[in-house]
């Protein structure tokens, strides 16, 4: 017994009291900027590029294929694209995912998250999420788990993953979606009961990310049905997640 | 010779490896495995006119790979391997799902993964063939593909006599997402983008055995600097997951405080990770070629403050929760595998080390930073959900020594990172690694013009699955989710 107080007394207090406020140490890489005046249209950065994430003319880097590895930043020899350390990357649109050289922190943050008064009205205070893995890594997997840990605690904001859909307000998916595994999302998602949100969690599942070529893919899911919030990463930062849902509540 | 010997890292050229009849092919597996060795590899490629088969077999003892193939262009059928060498039951379906090549006599012929280029494409996932026991107080209990956790998906089915079980079934396939034919038909210079998604919680892993494959094709040597950066990231790596697998096995059996001390102190270890390279699961650390990151002083500091902090922590939590009663007797002589079926199954890693298996690539065909800085095996013999929570902890141990002894020896050599050149045609390059859940091992055949043809990854969880559902028979059918965790295994590895 006085081993737990120990334990107990040498943790303290582990949860990050404001997530917004948070800051993920450097070198991670969330949020891009383009400096379009700096670009030399070497195409350096898209030859490299292993999502197909940029384009030139203009310059844009899409958020729902970047996977965040950074080699762009490395290939570009004038330095026209950087990633800052900001992980709030979450978007209700999927347009709003895609940074062009106009785009600083200030006018993606403004854009990139529409609240909606229905969505706040019926889930801002209580959200259950049943989360899918569609042929996720078990990166993203890992983080989502990491987002009802002591450290980022989503639950205090009334936000949790249940064990069933039919407990669930709406399905979090991870994963480019194998055929293999088409039938059992559909079934997850007729299984949920309305009113109903999809959320997508990193870059396979927004776009296939690195294996948006692939042939063993059946993505016809998310043609059928509507899609309400994209969180880019790979993986997905449990910060992007908690802080992404969270605005998408009005919390 | 009917087989080439060859090396962990070493190129071997095609035209040294025999070509052997089938039968002959599997005389001698049957002959070496009864000498010890081991299947690693067993994988036809199918790109030329003439597809091939290769077989490889770890030889533990002696640091080496025998290799040897089989032309299969006229081959219908042949005697199964797997009645005398258990642990070739999976490595034969395989070629069985790919090729439509029958091992006859094999005990449970059925598809491992529903792979898209599958040989019969009639077989589909809502058809496999599940065993059926019938009889008063028989019952099946199905699960998934999507379960209650936040997981990657698979099928499990019970078939219980009452509360006991008698036998799972786990059927796999629902992550496959092509991945060894993306590595051939991938369009940019480098596809370790692919090998860190293999297994996304196996990232350094999966990535320094491709970079060590291409490295190897390539004929290139990489600094020891990188090196060590290298297996400091591997061993992060290790000792982050085997926290967070304490932490969840801690929670399976309701001893929250342990779920929450760990998962806690994983979040500092995987964070360290990301102080390295920018992301928590080591991805863009490892490249062809050397690593993209460098360990800095202050850095090499940071690491070390950390460490010691996940050490004093680790050790306070885990020596109270391995002191508990309750902790105990949920843990000892659940799940049991013993030496015997361990070994005949093949298990590799934590799984079999916990088994009396003692197995482990960083000794026995060490790569990298190991070949100078041996790592010591740990093995206990008891087999049960205790054994595989309990090496974890002694391993979490060993890799925080690891490390400290890597940063105050950082070699100062250079360069971080080095062209690769060229990749020599027509050779196979075997490359493994121990990652945390066991033997990651990648072959690469390259073609006449250099370029990789054929792509084979064998993840440690190709093995260990038919460990776990060993491993609950005759086990309360309530205490499978503490057995799953002590195993912990990868689907997306397994499906590719």
């Amino acid at each position: 017994m006085f081993e737990i107080f120990k334990v107990i007394k040498n943790q303290g207090s582990q949860a990050i009291p404001d997530l917004r406020k948070a800051e993920v140490h450097f070198p991670f890489r969330g949020l891009p900027s383009i400096k379009e005046r700096n670009c030399g249209k070497c195409s350096a950065c898209a030859d490299i590029c292993p999502s197909g994430a940029i384009t030139l003319n203009p310059c844009t880097l899409d958020m729902g294929k970047c996977i965040f590895c950074g080699d762009c930043e490395r290939a570009c020899a004038e330095n026209a694209i950087e990633f800052s350390n900001f992980h709030g990357l979450a978007a209700t649109d999927r347009e709003g995912l895609i940074i062009d050289g106009r785009t600083d922190k200030i006018i993606f943050l403004d854009r990139a998250i529409k609240v909606r008064n229905d969505i706040q009205g019926i889930f801002g205070r209580s959200l259950k999420l049943r989360q899918v893995s569609a042929g996720g890594c078990n990166g993203c997997e890992w983080e989502l788990n990491a987002c009802g840990n002591v450290n980022f605690d989503m639950g205090r904001y009334g936000i949790d993953i249940v064990a069933s859909p039919r407990h669930a307000d709406g399905l979090l998916i991870s994963g480019p979606i194998p055929s293999n595994m088409a039938r059992a999302l559909d079934d997850a998602w007729h299984s949920t009961p309305e009113p109903k949100i999809v959320i997508l969690a990193g870059a396979c599942a927004i776009s296939g990310g690195i294996f948006q070529d692939s042939v063993a893919l059946d993505r016809g899911f998310l043609e059928k049905y509507p899609v309400d919030l994209y969180i880019p990463g790979c993986p997905v930062h449990p910060l992007a997640v908690v802080c992404g849902i969270m605005d998408f509540l009005g919390i | 010779m009917n087989w080439a010997v060859t090396k962990n890292n070493r190129v071997l050229p095609l035209k040294n490896i025999p070509v052997l009849d089938m039968v002959q092919l599997r005389d001698g597996i049957i002959g070496k495995c009864s000498r010890g060795m081991r299947p690693i590899l067993f994988f036809a490629d199918r790109r030329e006119k003439s597809p091939m088969l290769y077989a490889a077999l770890a030889d533990d003892d002696n640091s080496r790979i025998l290799v040897s193939s089989a032309d299969i262009s006229t081959i219908k059928k042949y005697n199964a391997i797997t009645p005398a060498v258990p642990s070739f039951h999976l490595f034969e379906r395989e070629l069985h799902e790919e090729t439509g090549i029958v091992p006859e006599g094999h005990p449970w012929l059925k598809q491992v993964r529903y792979s898209w280029n599958r040989f019969n494409r009639a077989e589909t996932m809502e058809n496999y063939p599940f065993y059926t026991m019938e009889g008063e107080e028989m019952h099946e209990v199905a699960v998934g593909p999507i379960h209650a956790g936040v997981i990657e998906p698979g099928h499990f089915r019970f078939m219980c006599q009452g509360e006991d079980v008698y036998h799972l079934e786990i059927q796999l396939g629902y992550q496959h997402r092509g991945m060894e034919d993306l590595f051939v038909k991938w369009k940019k210079k480098s596809a370790i983008h692919l090998a860190e998604s293999i297994a996304g919680d196996t990232v350094i892993g999966h990535a320094s055995a491709y970079a060590a494959a291409v490295e190897t094709l390539c004929g290139t040597e990489i600094s020891r600097r990188a090196q060590s950066i290298r297996a400091i990231a591997l061993e992060l790596e290790r000792l982050a997951i085997h926290i967070g697998d304490m932490g969840a096995i801690a929670n399976d059996v309701a001893y929250l405080i342990g779920n929450a001390v760990f998962g806690a102190t994983r979040t500092i270890a995987i964070n360290t990770l990301l102080a390295i390279c920018g992301s928590r699961f080591g991805r863009s650390l490892v490249r062809e070629g050397g690593v993209l990151y460098d360990i800095s002083a202050p850095l090499a500091r940071e690491i070390k403050t950390n460490l010691k902090k996940i050490h004093d922590d680790v050790t306070l939590m885990g020596e109270t929760m391995f002191n508990s009663a309750g902790v105990l007797s949920r843990l000892d002589h659940t799940g049991t595998v013993d030496t015997d079926t361990a070994k005949s199954i093949g298990l590799v890693g934590p799984a079999a080390r916990a088994s009396g298996v003692p197995l482990d690539v960083r000794t026995d065909h060490p790569f990298g930073i190991y070949r100078y800085f041996p790592v010591h095996k740990l093995v206990l013999y008891s087999g049960d959900v205790f054994a595989r929570t309990y090496v974890r902890y002694m391993e979490v141990k060993q890799s925080i020594d690891f490390i400290f002894e890597q940063i105050d020896n950082l070699p100062a050599d250079k360069p971080l990172i080095m062209e690769t050149g060229r990749q020599q045609p027509a050779c196979l390059s075997i490359s493994m690694t121990e990652g945390w859940r066991g033997e990651i091992v990648h072959a690469a055949v390259t073609g006449r013009s250099g370029k990789i043809e054929r792509y084979k990854v064998k993840d440690p969880s190709f093995n260990n699955w038919y460990g776990l559902a060993l491993a609950v028979r005759d086990n309360g059918i309530s205490d499978f989710p503490l057995c799953n965790k002590s195993f912990n295994l990868s689907y997306s590895g397994h499906d590719l």
